[in-house]
């Protein structure tokens, strides 16, 4: 299932509301940065707020999406991580350090239009 | 009501199957939203390892009931390669597949109870246990 990007001004928004299945994951960083390169956004927030797992597979992810964008001059903020997901990443030993994080999307969206 | 759960693993969607499945189990057990995921990112690591490393295997989930206390066990079975060296898998960040090498440390964190049984040619089954406080 493919993951819709939405667009707002000069910023793109993806909210993951679906279970992420390995393929999914691959196809939304593909997708994501295609997105980012057509519509030269400025910053892309990544809503996770319904994610009730992120296992290690798909923090890698999620990580090299933020590597990516930043590669491409764009930033990328996580928005809304469960306090369940955020104790199981640390005890799984990843710490996602490289990317920006705010509580919710608002939070996220004032990180993004307060860098540039 | 059924106590225990097979998923056998054969592509990546059995990985959501396996994880969901320990979700509900977990759910059903009356764990703790962080218990539940604590057991759903651990399902998801030991399936994940299986896909990658050693088709075909399952996951077995089981509730059990010991001396007036209920957990959850959680069984990764496979007849894959074997893992060469387990106290090198034990290590966070050892991975031969450009992995973050945080699978096998990660589930010992997690569960309360782990265990590793692997033989060369043979296979690997792992076990992990969390009980309910
Ligand atoms: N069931 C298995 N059969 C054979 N080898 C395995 C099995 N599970 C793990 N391994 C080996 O142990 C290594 C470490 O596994 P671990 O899950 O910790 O990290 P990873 O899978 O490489 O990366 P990550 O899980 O962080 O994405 C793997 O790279 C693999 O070589
Ligand atoms: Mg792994």
């Amino acid at each position: 299932m493919r993951i819709p990007i939405l667009k707002m001004y000069d910023l793109l928004l993806v909210s993951i509301q679906v279970e992420l299945d390995d393929i999914s994951a691959l196809e939304l960083q593909e997708d994501l940065l295609n997105k980012i390169h057509e519509t030269t956004a400025k910053g892309v927030v990544l809503e996770l707020t319904s994610m009730e797992i992120i296992d290690s597979y798909i923090a890698r992810i999620l990580g090299e999406i933020v590597s990516m964008a930043e590669l491409m001059g764009t930033k990328v903020v996580l928005t809304g991580i469960q306090p369940a997901v955020a104790i199981t990443l640390i005890e799984l030993g990843i710490h996602l350090k490289s990317a920006n994080t705010a509580l919710d999307l608002e939070k996220g969206i004032e990180i993004l239009n307060d860098i540039y | 009501m059924k106590t225990t759960n097979e998923v056998s693993i054969k592509n990546e969607w059995d990985i959501v199957a396996a994880r969901q499945a320990g979700r509900e189990a977990a759910k059903r057990l009356e764990f703790g939203i962080v218990d539940q995921s604590r057991i759903t990112t651990a399902i998801s690591e030991l399936a994940r390892n299986i896909y990658l490393y050693a088709l075909p295997g399952k996951i077995v989930i089981e509730e059990i009931h010991k001396n007036n206390r209920n957990g959850l066990r959680i069984v990764a079975k496979d007849k894959g390669p074997g893992i060469e060296d387990i106290r090198k898998a034990l290590e966070d960040g050892y991975t031969t597949s450009g992995g973050l090498g945080a699978g096998v440390p990660g589930v010992k964190r997690l569960m309360d109870e782990f265990e590793i049984d692997s033989a060369i040619g043979v296979g690997t089954e792992v076990t992990a246990v969390k009980w309910l406080k």
